[in-house]
C-alpha cells in the first residue's frame, strides 16, 4: 500500500470536498466508451429498436442498432426492461441566469434599455446553479437560456433582449457546457396594451388606444431602423476598410440577423401581435421563430404559409380570453401540428423546466399524437435552432445526450434511470434529492 | 372595440354556459360501469354509483339502475371524488388582499364572492368541486375565508359549502413583511419588516383578543346570573374572528414557508390555546414534519414549486410525501386558477417523488383536504351518505393523459365536456350576432350625429399604415371607444 505524501493527500481531500460539497458530482465515471444494451431504443430517426444497443464513444453516439458488437473497453449499462431516448431539450429558459426569481441579486435575465442585441446569455450562465442538476434529473439534457424572457415571477426586459445560448446541463464551466453560444436573437414583440400595471403607484393604469398605438408604432419603426442600420453597417464593413467605419457592437450583433444566418425568436401572444411580427419579419427578410404564441391557433394559415415554427407557451395555462374555449391551451399543440406547423414545447422558465414532459403529456391527452409529442420535447427545437446536426435523435455522430427511463417519458410517474450528457454517465443527484435524503433520516425529536 | 367585445363575451358566456351545462332536476342519477376510485375502500372495477337527492345512496359492482334514473354510462371511464382545492383565490371580486393594516381580520372574503368568475367554470372542468377561498398573504393576520362549492351558474349566496367552518388567513415570512416589493413613492414601509415583527403582531393581536374575550365572558356570565343594567363591552369586528379562533369556531389557515416560522406560530398558538388548522404552502414542512404532526395541524402544499423567492429555495417535490410519512394530513393545493385545473397531475407527482401509493396520491386532493377543512363527513370520498361531488375521467386520473368528462356537484352535472364542445358553435354565432348588432348601432349613431356626412366603410385597421396626429387618429379613437 502506497502511503500518500502530505501534499497529494491534501490534494485528494480537496478533490473529495470539491466533488461532494462545493459542486455536486455530475461525472461519476471517466470512461469514454459506453454501451447501453438491452433496452427499447426510440431513436426518433427511424423505427423503434427492441433489444437495441447504443454505443457511445468520446462524447458522441458511435452506433445504434440491434446486435451491435460491444467493444471490450466499453462500460456496459444494462437497460433491459428500460427505454432509451434522446435527452430532452427545453428551448426557452432562464436557467443559469436566474437562481431565485424574487432576489434581484441572483438575476441576470433582463438588462436595462430596450435594444441590447450585443448581450449574450452564455456570458453569465452560472454552471453551479442549483437549477441545472435539478432540471437534468428530469431528463432534460440541454436548454437554451434566453435573455429578457419572462418566467414565473419574472418580468421580461427589452425589445431586442439579446442572444440566446444553447448548452448541455452538465459541466464544470460554461465552455464545457456550451453547444452554441448564439442560437437566436430574442425580440419581445411590443404589444398594444391599454391597461397596464403601474408599479410606481401600485395600480392599474388606463391609457387611450391612440396613445398606446402611437407608442407601439414607434417601437416597431425603431426595430425596423435597427435592422436597416445593421444592413448598412454590413455593407460598410464589407466594402470599406476598418478605418472607414466605427465598430458598433450592437449593429455588429445584428448583422447575422439581417443576413438571415441567425434566427429571431419573437415572443408574442396575441393574434394581432403575431400577425404584425410575421409581417415585420417577412418585410425585413428575417428568419422568425415564434415564441409563446398563446393565440397562434388564430393565425395557423399565416404561420403555415410563412413556414414559421412555434415554441409553445406552457400547455398548462389559462385561456387568453374569457370566452376562449376552456381547453384551447390544451388543444393548441395538436391544432398547430395538424396544420403542418413545427412545434416545440418549452417551460419559458427556470424552476418549471422540469414540467416540460407534463406540458407535452397534456397536449397528448387533448389530441397530439404521442410520437409527435416526443419529437416536440426532443428533436423539433434542435431543428428550429439549427442544432439538429448535433442533437435530437439517436444517430451516429450526434452528441451523446441520452436518457434511459423506466417507461413513457411523458408520464408523470416515470423515472430517469440513467442520464448521459456529452457522452458521460451523469448523476441525477441534486439539491432536492439531497435535502430529501437528509431530512428523511431526521430522528424523531424528543418530546 | 376590444373592451366592448370582452364585455359582450362575458355577458354571453355567463348567461349561456350554465344553461348549456346545468343539469335538470337531479332526482335519481345512476353512474354505471365505471372504475370507481372510492379512496376509502379501494377501487371498484365495473362499478356503479346510485345518487339520490344529491347524496351517494349506493356504491358497488352489482347495482342495477332503478326505474326512471338518469343514466350516466361511464364504460371505460374512471370516477373519483370531486377534487377539493384547499388554497384558492378564484371567485373573488377584485383584490384578495386588504393590504393596509397588519391585522385585517375584519375583512371577509365571503363578502366579495363573484359567481361570474370564469375560473369557477374552468376549474370545474378540471374536476374541482370544492375550494377554500382565502384572503391574500400581505398581512400577518389576514382576512376571513370561506369554503365554496363550484356551483357555476348559481348566485353568490348559493356558493358556500353549507356547514363548513369559516376560516381566517394568517401569513408568515416574506409576504407579510413585504420583502419582495418597494412601497410606492412617498409611502412609508409598513411594520412588520422582519419575522420578529410578524410574531409580535400576531401575539399582540391575541393579547387584545384574549382581553376582549374575557370582557365578553364576564359580561355574559353576569348577565346569565341575572345582573341587570349591565353595559356590554364594545363590539370589535377586528377581534371577533380571533375570539372565534380561540373558541375553535374558526379555522386558522397559515401561509408559511420556513421551518422556523412554522415553529414560531406553533408556540404562539400554544400560548393562547388555539390550534392552527392548516399550514399552507409549508414548503419546509418536511424539515419539521414531526412537530407539525404533533399539533394535529394539516399541511397543504404545492407539488413542485420552488425558487421563486428566497424562502422557497429549500422547497423540494418530496415535501408532501415526507410530511405524510411522518403522520401529517397532507393536501396538494393550487393557489392558482390554472394549477387547480391540473391538481390530479400535481397529486400524481408524489408517487414519483417520495413513493406514495396511487390511493395516497389521490387522497392529497380529496379526502385529506376534506379532513383539513372539516368537511370529510360530507366530501372527499365515494361513500354512501356523502354529497355526490364527483369527477369522471376518460383515463386513470393520476395519468397525464386523463381528461375530465363530467363533473358533478350534489348529483348535478355542472360540467360536461361533450356538451361544452357541442355548444361552442352556438356561442360563437351569438357573439358574432351581438358584435354585428353593436357595430350597426354605432354606425347608426355616428350617422345621426353627422347627418351631412355619409357613414364611411370602416377602414381595416390592420392594413392601415401608422398615422401621427390629425383627424384620422381622432376618428380612430371614436372607433376604439366602442
Amino acid at each position: 500500500v502506497k502511503i500518500l505524501n502530505f501534499s497529494s493527500r491534501a490534494l485528494a481531500l480537496a478533490l473529495v470536498l470539491a466533488v461532494s460539497l462545493a459542486f455536486p458530482a455530475w461525472t461519476q465515471n471517466v470512461a469514454t466508451t459506453y454501451a447501453i444494451k438491452g433496452g427499447k431504443v426510440f431513436t426518433l430517426a427511424g423505427p423503434t429498436i427492441e433489444n437495441g444497443t447504443v454505443l457511445i464513444r468520446d462524447g458522441k453516439i458511435a452506433a445504434v442498432g440491434a446486435g451491435i458488437a460491444i467493444p471490450a473497453d466499453a462500460q456496459v449499462i444494462d437497460a433491459t426492461g428500460l427505454e432509451v431516448y434522446p435527452g430532452m431539450f427545453d428551448p426557452v429558459t432562464q436557467i443559469g441566469l436566474n437562481e431565485v426569481s424574487a432576489v434581484v441579486a441572483t438575476l441576470d435575465v433582463s438588462e436595462l434599455g430596450d435594444y441590447n442585441p450585443e448581450l449574450v446569455a452564455a456570458t453569465a450562465v452560472n454552471p453551479a446553479s442549483a437549477h441545472i442538476a435539478v432540471t437534468r434529473a428530469s431528463g432534460i439534457t440541454e436548454v437554451i437560456a434566453a435573455p429578457g424572457t419572462t418566467g414565473f415571477d419574472l418580468q421580461s426586459g427589452g425589445l431586442i433582449a439579446g442572444q440566446a445560448s444553447a448548452f448541455s446541463l452538465a459541466g464544470w464551466t460554461m465552455d464545457e457546457m456550451q453547444i452554441n453560444r448564439s442560437v437566436a436573437m430574442v425580440i419581445n414583440w411590443p404589444s398594444i396594451q391599454t391597461r397596464t400595471f403601474d408599479f410606481a403607484s401600485f395600480s392599474i393604469k388606463e391609457k387611450s388606444y391612440a396613445d398606446v398605438k402611437k407608442e407601439y408604432d414607434k417601437s416597431v419603426n425603431t426595430l425596423g431602423d435597427w435592422m436597416d442600420r445593421a444592413r448598412h453597417y454590413a455593407q460598410a464593413k464589407e466594402k470599406g476598410s476598418p478605418a472607414l467605419y466605427e465598430r458598433d457592437l450592437k449593429l455588429e450583433s445584428l448583422v447575422p440577423v439581417v443576413e438571415g444566418k441567425l434566427p429571431v425568436l419573437v415572443i408574442a401572444d396575441e393574434a394581432r401581435d403575431i400577425r404584425n411580427a410575421v409581417d415585420f419579419c417577412t418585410k425585413q427578410n428575417l428568419r422568425m421563430i415564434l415564441g409563446s404564441g398563446a393565440e397562434a391557433w388564430k393565425v395557423k394559415e399565416l404561420l403555415k404559409d410563412k413556414k414559421i415554427p412555434v415554441v409553445l407557451a406552457p400547455t398548462n395555462r389559462l385561456p387568453e380570453q374569457e370566452d376562449t374555449p376552456y381547453d384551447k391551451p390544451y388543444t393548441e399543440p395538436s391544432e398547430l401540428f395538424a396544420a403542418g406547423i413545427p412545434i416545440a414545447f418549452s417551460s419559458f422558465g427556470t424552476a418549471f423546466s422540469r414540467r416540460l414532459t407534463q406540458y407535452a403529456g397534456t397536449a397528448v391527452a387533448y389530441g397530439l399524437p404521442h410520437d409527435e409529442a416526443l419529437k416536440a420535447v426532443m428533436l423539433n427545437a434542435a431543428q428550429m435552432f439549427g442544432l439538429a446536426d448535433q442533437l435530437g435523435t439517436l444517430a451516429p455522430g450526434k452528441l451523446a445526450n441520452i436518457i434511459v427511463t423506466n417507461g413513457d417519458p411523458l408520464e408523470l410517474q416515470t423515472q430517469v434511470r440513467y442520464l448521459f450528457i456529452k457522452g458521460q454517465l451523469t448523476s441525477t443527484d441534486n439539491k432536492h434529492r439531497e435535502l430529501y435524503e437528509q431530512y428523511r433520516k431526521r430522528p424523531q425529536p424528543a418530546r | 372595440m376590444k373592451r366592448a367585445t370582452l364585455c359582450a363575451a362575458a355577458l354571453l358566456f355567463a348567461a349561456c354556459v350554465p344553461v348549456a351545462t346545468r343539469a335538470q332536476n337531479p332526482g335519481t342519477v345512476f353512474i354505471q360501469n365505471a372504475t370507481v376510485l372510492t379512496v376509502t375502500h379501494g377501487d371498484i372495477e365495473h362499478g356503479s354509483i346510485l345518487i339520490r337527492d344529491g347524496k351517494i345512496a349506493l356504491v358497488g359492482a352489482d347495482l342495477k339502475a332503478p326505474e326512471g334514473a338518469a343514466i350516466i354510462d361511464a364504460t371505460g371511464q374512471y370516477v373519483m371524488p370531486g377534487i377539493i382545492d384547499c388554497h384558492s383565490h378564484i371567485a373573488v371580486d377584485g383584490s384578495v388582499n386588504e393590504a393596509g393594516p397588519a391585522v385585517s381580520s375584519m375583512a371577509n372574503i365571503a363578502d366579495v364572492l363573484n359567481p361570474d368568475d370564469i375560473n369557477i367554470y374552468r376549474d370545474l372542468a378540471g374536476g374541482v368541486t370544492t375550494a377554500n377561498i382565502l384572503h391574500g398573504s400581505a398581512n400577518p393576520i389576514g382576512g376571513q375565508t370561506i369554503v365554496i362549492k363550484l356551483r357555476w351558474g348559481k348566485p353568490a349566496s348559493e356558493l358556500p359549502f353549507q356547514g363548513a367552518l369559516p376560516g381566517i388567513k394568517f401569513a408568515l415570512g416574506e409576504n407579510p413583511k413585504h420583502s419582495n416589493f418597494e412601497p410606492p413613492p412617498g409611502v412609508q414601509p409598513r411594520y412588520p419588516a422582519t419575522r420578529l415583527g410578524v410574531e409580535e403582531v400576531i401575539r399582540q393581536a391575541f393579547i387584545e383578543a384574549r382581553e376582549y374575550k374575557k370582557q365578553w365572558d364576564d359580561y355574559n356570565q353576569r348577565k346569565a346570573a341575572g345582573e341587570r343594567n349591565l353595559i356590554p363591552p364594545r363590539r370589535d369586528v377586528r377581534l371577533d374572528p380571533l375570539v372565534e379562533v380561540m373558541e375553535g369556531k374558526r379555522y386558522v389557515h397559515a401561509h408559511c414557508y420556513r421551518a422556523d416560522e412554522i415553529l414560531m406560530l406553533i408556540r404562539v398558538a400554544n400560548e393562547f390555546g388555539f390550534k392552527v388548522r392548516t399550514f399552507q404552502h409549508v414548503l419546509e414542512g418536511y424539515k419539521i414534519a414531526d412537530e407539525i404532526a404533533a399539533t394535529g395541524a394539516g399541511g397543504s402544499t404545492f407539488s413542485d414549486w420552488w425558487a421563486y423567492k428566497m424562502e422557497a429555495f429549500d422547497a423540494i417535490p418530496y415535501n408532501a410525501a415526507l410530511m405524510a410519512d411522518r403522520g401529517v394530513i397532507v393536501s396538494v393545493n393550487s393557489d392558482d386558477a390554472q394549477e387547480a385545473r391540473q391538481l390530479n397531475q400535481e397529486a400524481a407527482k408524489s408517487m414519483k417523488n417520495g413513493g406514495l401509493s396511487a390511493n395516497d396520491a389521490l387522497k392529497l386532493i380529496t379526502l385529506n383536504p376534506a379532513i383539513q377543512l372539516g368537511i370529510d363527513a360530507r366530501a372527499g370520498s365515494i361513500d354512501v351518505g356523502k354529497d355526490a361531488d364527483l369527477a369522471i375521467y376518460n383515463h386513470d386520473p393520476l395519468s397525464v393523459y386523463a381528461v375530465v368528462q363530467k363533473t358533478l356537484i350534489d348529483g348535478q352535472v355542472y360540467f360536461d365536456r361533450q356538451r361544452d364542445i357541442a355548444g361552442r358553435a352556438t356561442l360563437a354565432a351569438e357573439k358574432q350576432a351581438l358584435l354585428d348588432k353593436e357595430k350597426k348601432a354605432a354606425e347608426a349613431k355616428k350617422a345621426e350625429e353627422n347627418p351631412e356626412k355619409k357613414p364611411e366603410p370602416k377602414p381595416d385597421k390592420k392594413k392601415k399604415p401608422p398615422q401621427d396626429g390629425g383627424g384620422a387618429v381622432a376618428s380612430g379613437v371614436a372607433g376604439g371607444a366602442l
